[in-house]
């Protein structure tokens, strides 16, 4: 067994132009998702939108930078994740295509430990 | 008993060209590690080189290299677990020790090709992997064959080794329901080993026929191994009848020649015969997918006994069915070929018109050498001739542009 980090990207502006009943509807579905694997499932989380992202860099001279945004400007911005347990990719592919992501898609990363 | 140094180095080299896949597979298997099984595989053929000048040949040299290679390789996970070293993540079933020891090998060829043509690995890297596990390439090999820098190839195949080992791709045949996608990527694979010796993209030759046999070799391995995908059968049909066409493709002087012009007499009739039956037999299991209709079109050139009786009208019905389903820009050039010999070359010219700016045909030389037919049929021989000198702007293959600055002068 592995565990697998799954990672929600979303298009924010997607979902600002969308309805409200679209962001209920999506909620429902996550917790019918989770529900479904609830065995698989260690832990998750939806997050704040991109535009509270606090970035901080080493500065080089023993200091911190601390920036407002994102690591990175990208269109589809990390949204919210999930950490599974599976056997091995193809299980773990599985249960990431369950996962709601109707503004965007989903990143899976093995978690090394 | 003994045999001579030179007998035995051909053996080893005809079960390396043989039984290479088969031996690696079942190795993997029991390393539960590609880089392991790979040391393990090379070290057996070593070791054959060796003793089988002292101990003979033997019957099955298969089982030979795979005995040797699967017991260093579980030797190697026994002081592995007793040292406490955390073993590889290659994900197999439970390796029978007992089997492995008795020298009872399932044929886990079917598991090597779905790991190496795994979609979570970019389709270079598939195409890379597929030649050095399944083939038994090397990287140089590789790398000359794709005109790459042997250290780019070599770190290709390592990014995609880890990755396999990282993200815990597993050893496996897929589950019937994910089976036909998978099926998919593993032919897209073997097809694209195919044709890039079918018409080599550089160099001096036409064909690369070391692409080309291995690409058949894979198509046939893959066809023994999924009998019932009716996709497996087409795309062995394809290259079949595609290969059957080889020899008629470059005269003696080595210069291309079109299908138009070609000998037919020179097409091998042998491997027609079995294409069309492939192609039959694939064609009876509806609905007919890409390659199924892919080989459909190469069988209705295969039958025509002179360009004359070729049913275009067939060929371009064909083609409107494998774009309607699988669009793509290169199916398009194709047919818009089709129709120039269904409603003349005018319509042809029409239909590419659109596909000018298709960006993944931005560098291709066939567009332009299709519009300069296209224009030289209808008499306008100065376009055509700009079209001709496009064509060979982008071809880096010698033989194409030997060809196509042979047309050239002939519109001057």
């Amino acid at each position: 067994m592995g565990k697998y980090l799954i990672m929600i990207y979303d298009n924010e502006a997607a979902w600002a132009a969308a309805d409200p009943s679209v962001d209920e509807a999506n909620h429902l579905r996550h917790g019918e998702f989770a529900r479904a694997n609830q065995a698989a499932l260690r832990g998750g989380a939806r997050l704040g939108e991109s535009n509270t992202a606090t970035s901080v860099r080493p500065d080089g001279n023993g200091g911190f930078a601390v920036t407002d945004g994102t690591f990175a400007e990208t269109k589809e911005v990390l949204g919210g994740y999930y950490i599974i347990e599976a056997a091995d990719l193809d299980e773990a592919l599985t249960i990431a295509k369950q996962v709601p992501a109707p503004m965007g898609g989903i990143e899976v990363r093995p978690i090394i430990d | 008993m003994a045999d001579t140094a030179s007998t035995v180095a051909r053996a080893v080299e005809q079960a390396h060209e043989h039984e290479w896949a088969f031996v690696l597979a079942a190795t993997a298997r029991v390393a539960a590690d590609l880089d392991l099984a790979e040391d393990c595989v090379q070290d057996a053929y070593a070791q054959a080189l060796v003793h089988w000048q002292t101990q003979g040949i033997p019957r099955r040299p298969g089982a030979w290299l795979t005995t040797v290679a699967t017991r260093r390789a579980l030797e190697h996970r026994r002081r592995a677990a007793v040292s406490q070293r955390k073993l590889p993540l290659l994900m197999p079933d439970p390796v029978d020790e007992d089997e492995a020891a008795a020298g009872v090998f399932p044929d886990d060829r079917l598991r090597l090709v779905f790991t190496c043509c795994h979609p979570a690995l970019a389709q270079e890297a598939q195409v890379a992997l597929t030649l050095r596990l399944v083939c038994g390439l090397s990287s140089p090999e590789i790398a000359k064959a794709f005109l790459v820098k042997e250290a780019t190839m070599q770190a290709r195949i390592t990014r995609a080794k880890h990755k396999i080992s990282r993200s815990r791709i597993p050893y496996r045949i897929p589950r019937l329901a994910d089976l036909p996608e998978r099926i998919d990527g593993v032919l897209d694979v073997v097809h694209l080993v195919y044709a890039a010796g079918h018409t080599a993209k550089f160099g001096d030759e036409l064909i690369r026929t070391d692409l080309t046999r291995r690409g058949l070799d894979l198509a046939r391995t893959v066809h023994l191994l999924l009998p019932d995908s009716g996709e497996a059968t087409a795309l062995l049909g394809l290259l079949v009848l595609t290969q059957a066409r080889h020899a008629a493709r470059v005269d003696e002087a080595g210069r291309l020649v079109l299908m138009r012009d070609q000998d037919r007499a020179r097409w091998d009739s042998t491997s027609i015969d079995e294409g069309l039956a492939l192609v039959r037999d694939a064609l009876a299991q509806p609905p007919a997918g890409r390659f199924a209709l892919m080989a459909a079109i190469a069988a209705v050139h295969s039958e025509a006994g002179q360009w004359e009786d070729t049913d275009w009208d067939e060929i371009l019905g064909l083609y409107d069915l494998l774009l309607a389903r699988w669009p793509s820009p290169v199916v398009a050039l194709n047919r818009a070929v089709a129709l120039s010999y269904v409603d003349g070359p005018e319509a042809a010219l029409d239909a590419i018109d659109t596909l000018a700016a298709e960006p993944a045909l931005a560098t291709y030389p066939y567009l332009a050498a299709t519009r300069a037919d296209l224009l030289r049929r209808t008499g306008h021989n100065q376009a055509a001739a700009a079209a001709y000198e496009e064509a060979l702007a982008f071809t880096d293959n010698a033989v194409e542009a030997e060809f196509l600055s042979t047309k050239l002068d002939e519109l001057r």
